[in-house]
């Protein structure tokens, strides 16, 4: 909100350099802390959490999360949110899951590449809403999370696909293995370093940093914000696309209300990484520790028996925490270099 | 000259004299005469399509389902004039009636447990507030991570539970009607207290206080407007009256599960936005915010009359909401430009976005014929 905090944001403000950068570490050391604390504590109460199918199962579990949480990573980093990436999975697995119903001799790659399209086409709404009609994202999104819900509804008027009716070539797609990891760790896996690197070494990926941390400085500086934006709600809407068609392969199904709430998950994952909601603030590892956390706390509920009722309450509580942690933080350090 | 050549194409009633800046005002203006207009519109359409639509019954009916809606709006409207959000207002009605009905379920005298729910709505309220006000975080945050977490609870205390099986004296309060007469207990008490909530923002100086938060919250903190101990009320009455919307939503079904009322915040949200309260906070009004309140529920019950599933009916709610924000901006935007310059490439831009949805929307009615056949045959 203040300029004080547009510096603390902007890793090359200089004099605070190594200070920050060890706030930042500070901050994956601190999760990294909790997983372990949290592991330890499972194992001691069942011991078969650390067999390597349970942590097989966790990853498994993550993989889709990881893999739209680097999307909505993006969008929160330029000072957005999207909330619609939940109800364009629904959409997007709806839709390819009916064609390829209809056309069951499609190859794996067609059904790739639609959802990728009818993603870009989704989110660009989003992003034509957000640019163009003014409307801040909140709002866009929350208003869009209705609209592909509800385009569900009307495009299979309640009724679904099931294991059956899906050709067996979609179903391997996330269930084959590469070098004995499943296809769909092997994917999250492949997109978290793209877009680390896409962030850390491209033009576009600082860009977006820059525009997140001040819009105003980065226009000076011959960015166009809009355009960016633009870019980074098509670029979700692709990543939740690819995700679609991941969701149909690994549950062999699509439902009215399938990735129903799921934003949130990909939200809180991003903000217990470290991804800051003020922008220009956030590191790729930490959101993909942000994620194992929550798979992690999801699965030990499981194990020790608490009831999955309290999960939710759970992930609300741990938005809550790192958002109060990262405040806290920036003060002091705010507080030391005054 | 161009201007002269523009202004008639808003449609507002401008004069060219003016710069086009003028007539934009006119048209926000008028936001209220326009929403009138559309109401009258949506009754006349209504009326015409089905002819139970102007029954005294089904309206009396129908205006109880959009109480537990307006009576959250009321104070959405503060909190969005000073441009903040309060997302959790769902979860917390949720949490709030799972309490008094986990407290119902174990015995407790359903007032006790009314008084209860209540309470932990507006303790809901309190932790938003401070998180808010004090910790000095972005309503949009805090109140996102509360939705979660309040939504969270309601599903820890009632589980895969129902409460039901509520004394009548209680139902009476979302079912019951005042006297003889067909207006619902919910509605008058929402009327008593729109009244209310419209003057406190007219008439007051707090209300005053709350658009000039809205407007510039530096310039009101130096001139001396108490903007933590504003903030920090108008989430505790959010807290307090989404709780109480709980309850009006338990007595009318006669039934609580902890899912009751998700998704509502999208209705209070666009209920107040389309009433023409700005989201950047600033500006609006209470009568504003009430007719939209009226149009939405009177498009809700002529789709449901139509027999229109209520997840499709929330996609009209949404595009409703989109557009209230994306037309008075885009009308800005042309009353702005003077020069023709832009012209072809906007054109351009334009069609490039119309040919992809056309594409999308041609492939999304290709792929559902199938869909279609199977099911109608």
């Amino acid at each position: 909100m203040t300029n004080q905090e547009f510096k603390l944001g902007s890793k090359t403000s200089g004099k605070g350099f190594s200070f920050l950068d060890f706030i930042s570490r500070f901050r994956e050391v601190g999760i990294i802390a909790f997983i372990l604390i949290l592991v330890i504590a499972v194992t001691l109460r069942e011991p078969s959490f650390l067999d390597i199918d349970n942590l097989t199962d966790i990853l498994m579990n993550i993989s889709i999360l990881i893999i739209v949480a680097m999307a909505q990573t993006m969008v929160i980093l330029t000072k957005g949110i999207d909330l619609s990436v939940s109800s364009i999975i629904g959409l997007v697995a709806m839709m390819v899951g009916f064609t390829l119903k209809a056309n069951p001799e499609f190859p794996v790659i067609f059904s790739v590449v639609l959802g990728l399209v009818l993603g870009a086409i989704l989110g660009s709404f989003n992003g034509f809403i957000i640019t163009i009609g003014n409307v801040p994202p909140i709002i866009a999104t929350l208003g869009t999370l209705s609209i592909y819900r509800g385009l569900v509804f009307f495009y299979s008027q309640g009724t679904w696909i099931n294991s059956y009716e899906l050709p067996h070539s979609i179903k391997v797609l996330s269930k084959g293995k590469l070098l004995g990891v499943p296809n769909l760790i092997v994917v999250a896996i492949l997109i978290a370093v793209l877009t680390f690197l896409f962030l850390r070494y491209t033009r576009l990926g600082r860009n977006i940093y820059a525009v997140g941390s001040n819009p105003t400085a980065s226009e000076y500086a011959g960015i166009r914000p809009q355009k960016i934006i633009f870019i980074v709600y098509v670029l979700s809407g692709i990543i939740s696309g690819l995700a679609a068609v991941l969701w149909i392969s690994r549950f062999e199904s699509a439902q009215t209300n399938t990735a129903l709430g799921f934003e949130l998950n990909t939200v809180t994952a991003a903000v217990i990484g470290g991804v800051s909601t003020s922008g220009g603030v956030g590191s790729i590892p930490g959101v993909l520790l942000g994620a194992l956390l929550l798979g992690v706390i999801q699965n030990s509920l499981t194990l020790i028996r608490i009831s999955p009722f309290w999960q939710l309450a759970a992930q609300g509580l741990l938005i809550i925490v790192a958002v109060v942690t990262d405040k806290l933080i920036s003060k002091r350090i705010v507080r030391t270099h005054k | 000259m161009t201007s002269q050549t523009e202004s008639p194409k808003l449609g507002a009633s401008s004069i060219s004299e003016h710069a086009p800046r003028r007539s934009l005002i006119d048209l926000l203006k008028n936001w209220e005469l326009l929403l009138f207009v559309l109401i009258v519109g949506v009754v006349l359409v209504n009326s015409n399509l089905s002819p139970y639509f102007l029954n005294a019954q089904n309206l009396s009916r129908t205006s109880s389902d959009f109480m537990e809606i307006g009576l959250m709006m009321l104070p959405m409207v503060f909190i969005v004039i000073t441009g903040n959000i309060d997302l959790s207002v769902a979860s917390n009605m949720g949490m709030s009636a799972s309490f008094m009905g986990l407290l119902h379920n174990m015995g407790v005298n359903i007032w006790l447990a009314a008084l209860a729910g209540l309470a932990l709505g507006t303790l809901g309220g309190v932790l938003n507030g401070y998180l808010i006000s004090k910790v000095k975080l972005p309503s949009l945050v805090v109140t996102l991570g509360t939705y979660a977490f309040f939504r969270g609870i309601a599903y820890g205390f009632l589980g895969d539970q129902a409460a039901r099986n509520y004394p009548s004296a209680f139902t009476f309060l979302g079912q019951g009607r005042v006297g003889d007469s067909l207006i619902p207990v919910s509605a008058a008490i929402f009327i008593g207290m729109a009244i209310i909530f419209g003057l406190v923002l007219h008439c007051t100086k707090f209300g005053r206080q709350l658009y000039a938060i809205g407007n510039n919250e530096n310039a009101a903190r130096y001139s001396g407007v108490p903007i933590g101990k504003i903030k920090f009320l108008i989430f505790v009455l959010s807290g307090l009256i989404s709780a109480f919307a709980g309850l009006v939503l338990a007595a009318r079904f006669g039934s609580t599960r902890p899912d009751n009322g998700t998704g509502l915040e999208l209705a209070v949200i666009t209920a107040t936005v389309l009433g023409g309260v700005d989201i950047n906070g600033g500006k609006g009004t209470m009568y504003g915010a009430i007719l939209s309140l009226l149009l939405i529920g009177l498009l809700r019950f002529g789709m449901g009359l139509l027999n229109i599933q209520s997840q499709v009916q929330s996609t009209v709610i949404g595009l409703l909401l989109i557009i209230s924000i994306f037309l008075p901006h885009i009308g800005q935007q042309i009353a702005q430009s003077k020069t023709s310059r832009f012209r072809w490439k906007t054109l351009l831009i334009v069609l490039g976005v119309l040919v992809i949805f056309a594409a999308f929307i041609a492939f999304f009615i290709w792929s559902r014929i199938p869909v279609l056949q199977d099911i109608y045959g």
